[in-house]
């Protein structure tokens, strides 16, 4: 087990559980990465280039590897920009590509997606980009050098899960690059659920941030994305829906 | 009445757009009639995940006033997962108090005998390096609706100052043509927000009784204006407290709400002002929108549209500030001065619009925010 690597870009994580950073207070993220074994965490760049106040960057630990997002951006050409902001701060070549431009359900637009992981990887970034769960649009991040796919699993914030399995499961099917959940996972089992499925890690923040106790919560992310993923080595068994079944209903004549 | 002029009829130089949405919420707002819900409604409307307008409408009816508690539950939920516990924060500067309108309501307004001043650009970099040695990265511009006293230049100079301070840039001003609204986007400013004060014609006809504002539709199309000039977001608002509160309320949400139809992109925001006594006027109260209506229609906003940014006024106390804070408002002032030059510390140079309720510093609010269990955020976007 200890060989099993997430590997995005040529870098390796052992924990398979990214933590979304907008949602909580500075303070608090500290903990939340500790409880969930956290190794990259997302940074939104339109928080994090600010003056003196509470910066977030001064509350994430040495060791946690950076993902600095490009929420606020309505283009692939600010997208681009934030990116190239966010090298020159210093947060490392890692960007998570976010394209919004829909201020009501914040659902993410592929082609825009598409254009900024082509011009980004070229620019020698680690681009993990943010999608809607559609395969085609996922061959072409593939194609654009994209490190990761990020499919959403429900409505950003929405804590409401796997509400697009069937869509992830056929990413992770055909891509062969580490597919990532990225919004919607409201709760651990749904978590652990996606990765059962394949996927590669799993990425929370409202869950945790809107939890009772968020550091308890970390934790509990952090198991369940464990279970999953061992769950997946192990390959699941024989699992009935809805139905009993004989062991060989249809050849079992042939051993007569 | 004396000579006014037609108040829906354009004056030379405004431009008109073409656009259905000033009719579509007039016919929605004229169609309303918040004495028909029954409780029933309101809790239907608190089932649903999505709501539609007449979801939207019975959670600002009467009817929904015993079911506050659960309403504001309700809004808390949405508040937290579109904004976690990050509450934004800003301060308004006003650079000028030259008016050109009558509106009988308003501190500001061309008759009332008030000092006049407005700040030179070397006045409005000292007031907002001071406001910036705050910590403050958001500002918020505003002027009197005088075009001649302060014309467009003149506030793209103050954008341009204000981007070498902050990070976001609001602007609260005269209604401008769309290019006008360009002009000042590339100077620095990111957002708009125009009081549309009541969407009643013939009630707005009987407040503003001369002076550009007194044009009805042409404020009405401000905001649709500013982002066809690449402005990024919005905002909305009725002075609640001027007609019939709950139909402003309503019309003022289903203005956001075709508006983001329209502009899927457009970022949204309200303000949620009411009536305060203002100088010369101490007679003016608010008659029906107490705090907890007025907490009602923060609540209803919320719920309709969960992911606009909402400002919680000065022209509150700060116990009321607060505690909405977190659950309907995701934005607050803080060292608020309505004066021209208020922040120097000096004498100001000219009188306040309104008299605040919250006169408390930068820290202070944060320390609120803190104690409230939110972070304060004073940062939100990137500007490239």
């Amino acid at each position: 087990m200890n060989n099993d690597k997430l590997i995005i870009g040529g870098h390796e994580f052992t924990s398979r559980f990214i933590l979304g950073s907008g949602k909580f207070s500075v303070r608090d993220t500290k903990t939340v990465l500790e409880n969930g074994g956290v190794e990259m965490a997302t940074l939104s760049v339109r928080r994090a280039n600010t003056g003196d106040q509470e910066n977030i960057l001064d509350f994430i630990p040495q060791g946690i590897t950076l993902l600095p997002n490009t929420s606020g951006a309505r283009t692939a050409d600010e997208a681009v920009r934030i990116a190239r902001l966010a090298r020159e701060m210093g947060c490392g070549d890692f960007v998570k590509i976010e394209i919004i431009r829909d201020s009501k359900y914040l659902l993410p637009d592929n082609e825009e997606t598409v254009k900024a992981t082509e011009i980004l990887a070229k620019e020698g970034f680690i681009v993990m980009p943010y999608m809607m769960p559609d395969l085609a649009a996922a061959r072409k991040l593939e194609a654009a050098g994209a490190a990761s796919i990020m499919p959403l699993a429900a409505p950003i914030g929405s804590n409401k899960g796997l509400c697009t399995k069937d869509f992830i499961k056929i990413i992770c099917e055909e891509t062969d690059l580490p597919v990532i959940v990225d919004a919607g996972i409201g709760k651990p089992s749904q978590a652990c659920e996606a990765m059962e499925l394949g996927c590669a890690a799993v990425m929370a923040n409202t869950a945790i941030a809107t939890a009772g106790d968020i550091a308890l919560m970390a934790k509990a992310f952090k198991l369940a994305v464990e279970a999953g993923r061992l769950a997946y080595i192990a390959k699941t068994g024989r699992v009935l829906e809805n139905r009993g079944e004989a062991s060989s209903p249809l050849t079992g004549f042939l051993h007569d | 009445m004396e000579n006014r002029i037609d108040h829906m009829k354009y004056l030379e130089g405004m431009e008109v757009i073409d656009s259905d949405i000033p009719d579509r919420v007039i016919k929605a707002m004229n169609d309303y009639e918040p004495e028909s819900f029954k409780a029933t409604d309101v809790t239907n409307a608190l089932r649903k995940e999505i709501l539609s307008p007449a979801d939207f409408a019975a959670l600002l009816s009467p009817a929904a006033e015993p079911y506050l508690e659960q309403i504001a539950a309700r809004a808390k939920e949405e508040t937290r997962k579109h904004f976690g516990n990050s509450v934004m924060m800003f301060t308004p500067l006003y650079i000028a108090n030259y008016c050109e309108n009558h509106c009988i309501y308003c501190g500001f307004n061309c008759m009332n005998k008030i000092h006049r001043a407005k700040l030179s650009p070397e006045e409005i970099d000292h007031e907002m390096k001071l406001i910036a040695e705050t910590g403050l990265e958001e500002v918020l511009i505003l002027t009197g609706e005088s075009r001649k006293m302060s014309d467009v230049k003149y506030i793209g100079e103050a954008c341009k100052i204000a981007s070498k301070y902050f990070r976001v840039i609001g602007l609260e001003i005269y209604p401008l043509n769309v290019d006008e609204y360009r002009y000042l986007q590339e100077c620095g400013a990111d957002y708009v927000t125009v009081f549309q004060e009541t969407y009643d014609s013939d009630r707005y006809e009987t407040l503003h009784l001369a002076g550009h504002k007194r044009i009805f539709p042409y404020r009405f199309n401000a905001q649709e204006r500013a982002i066809m000039g690449g402005m990024r977001g919005v905002g909305f608002a009725a002075l609640l407290g001027l007609s019939d509160f709950r139909k402003d309320a309503f019309a003022t949400g289903m203005h956001a709400y075709l508006l983001q139809k329209k502009y899927p992109h457009a970022e949204i925001a309200f303000s949620c002002p009411r009536l305060r006594p203002t100088i010369n006027h101490d007679e003016i109260n608010p008659k029906d929108v107490h705090e907890r209506q007025l907490f009602q229609v923060m609540c209803a906003y919320r719920i309709f549209m969960p992911f606009a940014s909402m400002t919680i006024s000065t022209r509150e106390r700060a116990g009321f500030r607060d505690h909405v804070i977190g659950v309907a408002a995701t934005k607050i002032s803080a060292g608020v001065s309505t004066g021209i030059g208020g922040h120097s510390g000096e004498e100001e140079k000219g009188d306040a619009q309104f008299i605040i309720s919250d006169p408390r510093t930068v820290d202070e609010v944060r320390d609120a925010i803190k104690a409230m269990g939110c972070q304060p955020v004073f940062n939100d976007y990137v500007r490239v």
